[in-house]
């Protein structure tokens, strides 16, 4: 039985041990370290944790010039807040000189739940993919969290934008699993239909693909873990057999996954059909993470619905 | 760099004008008015304060010059260029396609630019990253942020000022180049003005209010910040915005404004007089 954890959780751990291989990582917080789970970080390493306070801005800032003077800074607070509310600072004192910071994002999407719109982060991978030089993942369980920490901490250069959240799901990777900039994996094969999804609608998209598979539905799944730089091969494989992709993210269909996948069909000149699966252009609302779920189709059931509903629709 | 005497930094000043007014040349709007005003204290900076090695500008135990107010970055590039960190030729390169010396400080195209800035507000937050990670790595070296009074209506400005004192950065020093001017008005209305020391101290900064173009008053502000004291020192230096250049100085429209050939000329000149003045007193 595959563990089921918050990838919030998992980072927060994997980070103390990023701290422990490398000592050029710190970490700044600005005032959520418990619900960030950088306290662990702030336990293990105190002298390398800085906690800002209640200032974002400033926290990414002090990020960049710490990174601009040889340290590895990840710099932690919501999703929402770590991009939207400091956008300008992101963009011309880290993406700008490219420097080697990571920010991440926690509580990301619809899952962050109760505490409504104000907080739930639905246009966070759309402003960062904007960024010139910014790279954007999208951790799809705790194995993958953890690889991806711990290559942003020792792999990886430049600009990171790490995307985390607060909803469990289980592990579905291989625990000898590696992270690999820009490399995204089929999961399951299949002819029918591409489910292209990333983050927490990876794991619904493989129950979808068991549902579909019993009415005789071959759907191939794939987890694009990297929103920025995407990978197109993968695409491009999915086209060949596929004559239906289906995109699933916890975030709104304008910017995100579906739009990056958008992109690639439409400059390849693909004659098959996309569906984007996410919030529709609007703001969400305080409820329970699965009842914000169900509401914008987004579990197996929904993607599965899609699914039918497309190609039914199909001439 | 440490340079003593008064009358060479002061000539060193002068000599940064001119290069600020050649390499901005006629036709093109620049930001003359605030790269004249911070000329002084620049100079004072680089050449009198500064732990630097211009033949190697990444040295990881340097000082280092975080230019907040990032459209005055002409003057440090005057300054940078007379230190021989990239050669002076180079200069008149500025705001052209394929320059190193762009509007605002690019700071991974250039040697010797520690930052990029140019929204205002956010130097003084990268000087604290700067001197946090100093203090991480058992660096010893001090940071240099020059804002404008006009800038520090950013609110970041005092989120950082909070974490300087928060986190003990004493390492972390603070000019305010208070020519009084920004791009469309007066900075402070009338009021405000005296408040602005105040604010800092209530902040938790020691602050020193000095005249932003008495050189000597500049270096001893200088020494003064780096003297062991728990707090961190801010200097605010009361300038002139365009100082030097007569039909400049105070007038809001010279902020970013493009000169004729003749008024260069002009400014060439009044510039040059008193450089010839100073010599002379």
């Amino acid at each position: 039985m595959a563990e089921w954890r918050q990838t919030r959780y998992v980072y927060g751990e994997a980070l103390v041990e990023a701290g422990r291989l490398n000592p050029r990582v710190a970490v700044l917080d600005a005032d959520l370290y418990k619900s960030t789970r950088t306290v662990l970080f702030r336990e293990a390493f105190p002298e390398r944790f800085v906690d800002i306070g209640i200032a974002e801005m400033d926290m990414v800032s002090t990020a960049a010039g710490m990174a601009a003077t040889g340290m590895i800074p990840f710099a932690n607070s919501f999703a929402i807040f770590i991009t939207a509310h400091c956008y300008d600072q992101i963009r011309i004192q880290i993406c700008y000189p490219g420097l080697h910071v990571i920010l991440a994002g926690s509580s990301a999407g619809l899952t962050q739940g109760p505490d409504g719109a104000s907080h739930q982060s639905l246009e966070d991978i759309a402003l960062m993919r904007a960024l010139p030089k910014m790279q954007v993942l999208v951790p799809a369980d705790g194995i993958e969290t953890r690889a991806m920490t711990l290559a942003a901490a020792n792999e990886l250069s430049g600009p990171i934008y790490l995307r985390l959240g607060r909803y469990p799901v289980p592990d579905i990777l291989d625990p000898s699993y590696r992270y690999q900039l820009g490399k995204a994996a089929i999961l399951r094969e299949g002819k029918d239909v591409a489910l292209i999804a990333c983050g927490h609608m990876v794991y619904p998209a493989l129950q979808a693909a068991e549902r579909l598979a019993a009415e005789g539905i071959q759907a191939l799944v794939v987890n694009m873990s990297t929103i920025k730089p995407l990978d197109r091969e993968i695409i491009l494989q999915a086209l060949g057999v596929c004559a239906l992709v289906v995109t699933a993210e916890e975030h709104s269909i304008i910017g995100g996954l579906g739009s990056a996948v958008a992109e690639v069909m439409a400059e390849e000149g693909a004659a098959v059909r996309l569906v984007r699966l996410g919030t529709r252009d609007v703001f969400g609302e305080s409820a329970t993470a699965d009842e914000l779920l169900a509401k914008h189709g987004l579990t197996a059931e929904g993607i599965s619905q899609a699914v039918r509903n497309s190609l039914r629709a199909r001439p | 760099m440490r340079i003593e005497n008064v009358k060479a930094l002061q000539r060193l000043a002068w000599e940064l004008r001119l290069d600020i007014v050649r390499m901005m040349g006629p036709n093109k709007a620049h930001h003359f008015g605030g790269s004249l005003s911070a000329a002084d204290l620049v100079t004072a900076i680089y050449f009198h304060a500064l732990r630097y090695d211009p033949q190697n500008p990444r040295w990881p135990e340097r000082d280092r010059f975080v230019m907040s107010k990032g459209h005055c970055v002409p003057a440090q590039y005057a300054a940078l260029a007379r230190l021989g960190v990239f050669p002076r030729e180079e200069l008149p390169t500025l705001k052209t396609l394929g320059s190193r010396l762009q509007g605002h400080p690019a700071a991974h195209l250039l040697p010797g630019i520690e930052a990029c800035t140019g929204s205002l507000g956010q130097g003084l937050s990268f000087a604290n990253g700067i001197a946090l990670a100093g203090r991480m790595q058992g660096l010893a070296f001090r940071v240099y942020c020059l804002l404008g009074d006009g800038e520090t209506q950013e609110g970041q400005v005092w989120e950082a000022a909070r974490t300087t004192v928060r986190q003990c950065l004493t390492n972390v020093i603070g000019v305010i180049d208070c020519n009084g001017l920004k791009a469309m008005d007066t900075s402070y209305c009338g009021a405000e003005i005296p408040a602005l020391a105040e604010k800092w101290r209530a902040f938790g900064w020691r602050v020193r209010e000095i005249d932003g173009h008495d050189m000597a008053q500049i270096c001893a502000a200088l020494d003064w910040a780096i003297e062991e004291h728990p707090q961190p020192a801010m200097i605010i230096a009361r300038t002139v915005k365009g100082k030097g250049v007569p039909f400049i100085e105070n007038e809001p429209d010279y902020h970013n404004a493009a000169l004729t050939q003749e008024q260069i000329d002009r400014a060439i000149h009044a510039l040059q007089m008193q450089m010839a003045h100073m010599e002379e007193a």
